[in-house]
């Protein structure tokens, strides 16, 4: 078993996420997030060709006459395409995307060019928002029933740091934001919140077995002890979404990204947010260990 | 003895694996082409002739059928080519004339047997495989028409409140037109509504002896009315798609004055083209008194008896709007019925008009906006014709024995079809505008196959990944992991099957990483065995104490998940609430499999025997 000193390394690990967190509240508010076509809209280009063309040729000369972010499908018949893409609808953009598929072989006639609204509407984006305020609060009180509650406030705000830090990387680099990061999302807060429970219930097996009030060093224990098993899990994890990325092409690029993150920052806080922060809550034995003096107060007249 | 399972834990673990394997079969049969043919309103039921009738005409325009089916009340005729199921449909609306829907379908073919018991295979969403395009338009007129009068009938309240009395009230293109015996009523009435109506712009003039009050729709308060219209359709058909259980579907708005709704292979887009198209609503009004001016006064046939006729007075007390929810059930004879609740304000102006109306009769309106559709050559080319109509008709007319407060029963609906889909109409909120199929087309796939391919790759590697990091990390113990991997897999995916979850490729990514994340459990238990027999114990001993105290950490931490993972399910729609579904279903199958699946494979190969050393 491994023996790391990780508790007395906490402070400069406070001082990293507290700077990290700043950093993405700042860039969050300053240029917000780089939302995709799932929930800005965009435009819609309907073509007919006269033959059924190749749908690979028509995403080439799409990308060769520089448009980005589109989806192509066919439309009913084989030689009607549907052209989506991401950019604002303006009067010349079907003339323009018509003449990048104009061949000479197989001329192309624009059907209609209009503009798409959003695919996630605003009710849509209030309800995701109170729901995972609900769901938080819930788990919060869970927490707090098996454990105590300062395991749930540590559990919430390692949560909230892993969210809003993920969620400044996509703003800060400006990656687009779509429902399938949104996705992503809150799979790393289901993938945070296992890693903060484990830790967790080492934490609270290890102090009702040991007789000291070290603190630091139950925690370094209960850590170390469930090391193994955190970089196995996390390692497997990460496996998988590694392969996403690399070979997964654009479709769960952002998807896969936005884990790879979640899945490190998740890690890192079940460590050093979440545990690190009940020593700063003073957790104390007699937290977990109902004090028996009062047992025999109760019995006094 | 230590790790021995009783018999029956073994059976029950085996029942349950025959079970999904059974039910994760259909996913191996591909889908066919067809077209779907149902009676309009879920009534009329299709006969054999129904579909000798259309394959006959198929065979006349040279397309291929496969097999034809008949399946409570609605015809699936399924094609050998999906490039003829555009033309197919044509020949088929053709040829049955009206009363009838006829939509296009991806038929799975999953062997009857597996049918019977209820299995069926998960839909691939419309990244992967496309599904049924439906572009409807939104009547703008109507839109505003509507509007104007709802707008009408509130101003004559106000001025009957106010004891103004006026001769005669129009509504006509863009103006309501109320006409006056003297300029004194006139001054009053417009001093009253100029403060209330401000979207409308004031004019007065005499005509004859009478002096009229004009007010005409500004034009920025018409693009405001119609804006509305589409976004409040747009809403509503949303909350439509999302009753229907399609998970993972397309609404979007489109363009100014239409609506797209793509929805990946459903099973039923007959059902589906009625429902996200449908324009029924309701109006309740009182029966006119015999006495009743001829102006205030409409007649109107029974729906199931169009020779009887009522006369109802043209103030509408409520419509549909005012739902706030509704439900199907039946009466004490039998008959489907609709059970509703009014919102506050409805709840209150319907008390307020039975209250003084005891005694007097009140009628149902059932109104569909609807239209014909008809296919005529223009030019060498075959253009669709439409041509809106609106129909009303009383599905009950009763006396009012007493106030009614905001809770009641409407009757006399046709069929318990008909009563579903009312109350599913009335919950998920009224159209704000009629609207019309303008176009309806199947999609291909939005990915493209070098895109998909691609994705399946990464998924294939990733697994592999996984199961090569298990075997060489614990080595024995990582063979019995991977086998109840494999057993999470396919108990995952039989019960997205039977949920009729949608599979699209982020969720294949989803599922993926919950195989990933799933190993966890095994990992705690075998991380925990190698700590027990560093400890110490004996090898029967460690992992006894392995599974035992890994047990609560498992647990608590997928009891957490799983709680965030329901709640984002009950109150998450569309994507998010199709995520939370794998997520949780990931979170059951993974501790059903890790824990007791494992668990029976370990006691089954080495529990109880004598052990000297572990392979972990």
């Amino acid at each position: 078993m491994t023996s790391f000193d990780f508790m007395g390394k906490r402070v400069a690990a406070f001082v990293v996420s507290i700077l990290l967190t700043l950093v993405a509240i700042g860039t969050l508010a300053v240029q917000h997030l780089n939302l995709g076509l799932d929930f800005t809209g965009g435009t819609l280009v309907e073509v007919s060709y006269d033959k059924a063309p190749e749908l690979d040729v028509v995403r080439q000369s799409l990308s060769t006459a520089g448009y980005q972010d589109f989806s192509v499908q066919t439309f009913g018949e084989a030689n009607d395409i549907l052209v989506r893409l991401q950019q604002k609808y303006d009067q010349s953009v079907g003339d323009s995307v018509t003449s990048a598929l104009n061949n000479a072989d197989n001329p192309v006639s624009l059907v209609r060019a209009e503009f798409v609204g959003a695919q996630v509407g605003d009710q849509l984006r209030d309800q995701s928002g109170l729901g995972m305020l609900v769901a938080l609060g819930v788990v919060a009180l869970y927490v707090a029933f098996r454990f105590q509650y300062k395991f749930a406030l540590g559990a919430l705000l390692s949560l909230g740091h892993d969210v809003i830090i993920l969620l400044g990387v996509f703003s800060l680099f400006k990656i687009e934001f779509d429902l399938t990061v949104l996705a992503a999302v809150l799979a790393v807060i289901g993938y945070s919140l296992n890693d903060t429970i484990i830790v967790y219930d080492r934490i609270r097996e290890n102090i009702r077995k040991s007789q000291t009030s070290d603190m630091p060093r139950i925690f370094n224990n209960a850590i170390n002890q469930t090391l193994a098993r955190t970089l196995s899990t996390s390692g497997t994890t990460l496996l998988v979404l590694l392969a996403l990325y690399f070979l997964g092409g654009d479709m769960i690029h952002n998807f896969s990204l936005a884990l790879i993150i979640g899945v490190v920052l998740g890690t890192f806080s079940s460590v050093y947010v979440a545990s690190a922060l009940l020593l700063v809550f003073k957790l104390q034995r007699e937290d977990l260990i109902p004090a028996k003096k009062e047992a025999v107060d109760d019995e006094l007249p | 003895m230590l790790n021995r399972y009783p018999i029956w834990k073994y059976l029950i673990v085996l029942l349950v694996l025959a079970v999904g394997f059974i039910y994760a079969l259909p996913n191996l049969y591909p889908e066919d082409p067809a077209i779907q043919i149902s009676g309009e309103r879920g009534v009329k039921a299709i006969s054999q002739q129904n579909i000798s009738q259309a394959t006959s005409a198929l065979e006349q325009a040279g397309i291929d059928v496969k097999a034809t089916e008949i399946n409570q009340g609605s015809a699936l005729i399924r094609l050998e080519h999906a490039n003829q199921q555009l033309s197919a449909r044509s020949v088929v609306t053709d040829a049955l004339g009206e009363g009838y829907v006829v939509a296009l379908n991806l038929a799975d073919s999953t062997p009857d047997w597996l049918r019977a018991i209820g299995a069926k295979p998960m839909k691939l969403g419309l990244d992967l495989r496309g599904g049924v395009h439906f572009l409807l338009e939104v009547d703008m007129d109507a839109a505003v028409t509507q509007r104007m009068n709802v707008d009408a009938s509130a101003m004559r309240e106000t001025l009957r409140d106010e004891r103004i009395r006026y001769r005669d009230n129009s509504v006509r293109d863009r103006a309501i037109t109320f006409s006056f015996l003297n300029e004194g009523e006139l001054e009053k009435a417009e001093g009253e509504l100029r403060s209330q109506y401000n979207q409308f712009e004031f004019t007065t003039r005499q005509q004859g002896r009478e002096h009229q009050l004009v007010m005409t729709l500004t034009d920025k308060a018409v693009t405001d009315i119609q804006d509305y219209a589409v976004k409040q359709n747009l809403t509503t058909i949303r909350n439509r798609v999302n009753e229907l259980g399609v998970s993972e579907p397309l609404v979007q708005r489109q363009g100014p004055s239409r609506i797209v709704v793509e929805l990946p292979g459903v099973q039923d887009t007959a059902a589906a083209k009625r429902v996200v198209g449908a324009t029924a609503n309701l109006e309740f009004r009182l029966e006119a008194p015999a006495d009743a001016q001829a102006s205030e006064v409409e007649t109107f046939g029974f729906r199931n008896d169009p020779s009887r006729k009522a006369n109802l007075s043209n103030d509408v007390i409520i419509t549909g709007d005012s739902v706030s929810s509704a439900s199907q059930g039946f009466d004490q004879n039998g008959q489907p019925q609709v059970n509703i609740n009014l919102d506050g304000p409805g709840g209150s102006k319907m008390n307020r008009a039975t209250r003084s109306n005891i005694g007097k009769n009140m009628a149902v309106l059932y109104i569909e906006h609807k239209s014909r559709t008809r296919t005529v050559m223009e030019n060498g080319k075959q253009v669709e014709k439409r041509t809106p109509y609106t129909e009303k008709g009383i599905i009950s007319l009763a006396t009012i024995q007493s106030a009614l407060g905001n809770r009641f029963r409407i009757t006399g609906l046709d069929s318990p079809t008909e009563a579903s889909e009312l109350s599913l109409l009335l919950r998920s909120g009224s159209l704000a505008a009629p609207i019309y199929f303008a176009q309806e087309r199947t999609i291909g796939p939005s990915l493209g196959q070098e895109n998909i391919n691609r994705g399946v790759l990464s998924v294939e590697v990733g697994l592999v990944l996984v199961v090569l990091f298990m075997l060489l990390r614990y080595k024995a113990f990582g063979l019995i992991a991977n086998t109840s991997l494999a057993i999470n897999l396919s108990l995952l995916i039989a019960a997205m099957s039977l949920l009729g979850a949608t599979l699209t490729l982020p969720g294949i990514a989803g599922i993926v990483l919950t195989l990933g994340m799933a190993v966890d459990a095994n990992v705690l238990i075998y991380e925990r065995i190698r700590e027990e027999l560093r400890n110490g114990m004996s090898p029967q001993q460690a992992i006894h104490a392995g599974y035992e105290r890994a047990f609560t950490s498992i647990l608590d931490a997928n009891i957490t998940t799983l709680l965030v993972a329901l709640i984002l399910f009950s109150i998450g729609t569309g994507p998010v609430k199709g995520f939370a579904v794998t997520l949780s279903l990931g979170i059951l199958t993974s501790m059903f499999t890790g824990i007791m699946v494992s668990r029976a494979i370990t006691n089954l190969t080495i529990g109880g025997k004598s052990l000297k050393k572990l392979w972990i």
